[in-house]
């Protein structure tokens, strides 16, 4: 299993955010825009920051939007938002983030194969300036697919 | 040798860096097994395990331990996991 399907409207470029909540909310509309989750999925992203911090900023500028498998996933969906200002999610080493993968998962055991390719993907350290920059979504799109292949 | 690595729901984020620490151990010649789990499973999981992997802003989630707790900035970078785990676990 290769990562699913990044499709075009599943990508948003130069979304406005005031603070993480809305950056995460962004990610979530894509999610939702792309058909692999229902906007209940979107709190449920919310919440786990919430509740655990901002340790879903996993490198600097990226943060990582997940939650559990549920019934707001549809299927298994991937989703890309960039900033035009970065916000502050709180991480003290990561900060400010200023891309946003969005991630929904329909089953807690078929998304390690998944995950893995997403860790080749970012595994370039040049990929998360590049995507800061895109100025379009097929850029965004020809990044995942070069690398994942 | 077992490694713990936590996120905060066991997914997704602890599964990167799952499978980048199995790529740093690779490099490093170190034969462990690598578990994710959650916050609310470190406990029983990491019970045997010799490290704990996990980020700054979840070290307090896992209260008392006897494994070495390391914390991960970049959890793409598998230069610093090496160099962590090589100061963890090198002789």
């Amino acid at each position: 299993m290769s990562l699913p399907h990044l499709p075009l409207d599943a990508i948003t470029i130069g979304a406005h955010a005031d603070d993480w909540p809305a950056a995460i909310t962004a990610a979530g509309d894509a999610l939702v825009r792309s058909g692999a989750a229902t906007s209940a999925y979107t709190e449920r992203m919310i919440e786990v920051i919430r509740e655990f911090g901002a340790y879903i900023v996993i490198a600097p500028g990226l943060a990582l939007a997940h939650a559990r498998p549920g019934a707001d996933v549809l299927t298994d969906g991937l989703c890309v938002v960039t900033l035009v200002e970065p916000v502050t999610f709180g991480h003290p080493h990561n900060d400010p983030v200023s891309v946003i993968v969005g991630l929904a998962v329909a089953g807690a055991d078929d998304h390690l194969q998944f995950v893995a390719e997403l860790a080749n993907v970012f595994n370039d350290p040049t990929v998360i300036p590049a995507l800061a920059g895109a100025t379009n979504a097929e850029f965004v799109k020809s990044v995942f697919e070069r690398t994942a292949s | 040798m077992k490694i713990v690595v936590m996120c905060g729901i066991g997914l997704g984020t602890s599964a990167i860096l799952k499978v980048n620490t199995e790529r740093a151990l690779e490099r490093l010649d170190i034969a462990a097994s690598v578990l994710a789990t959650d916050v609310a499973g470190v406990r029983a999981a990491a019970a045997d395990a010799q490290v704990i992997l996990t980020s700054s802003e979840l070290v307090n989630a896992i209260g008392k331990t006897n494994a070495d707790v390391i914390v991960i900035n970049n959890y793409f970078d598998v230069d610093e996991l090496v160099v962590k785990l090589d100061i963890a676990l090198g002789s």
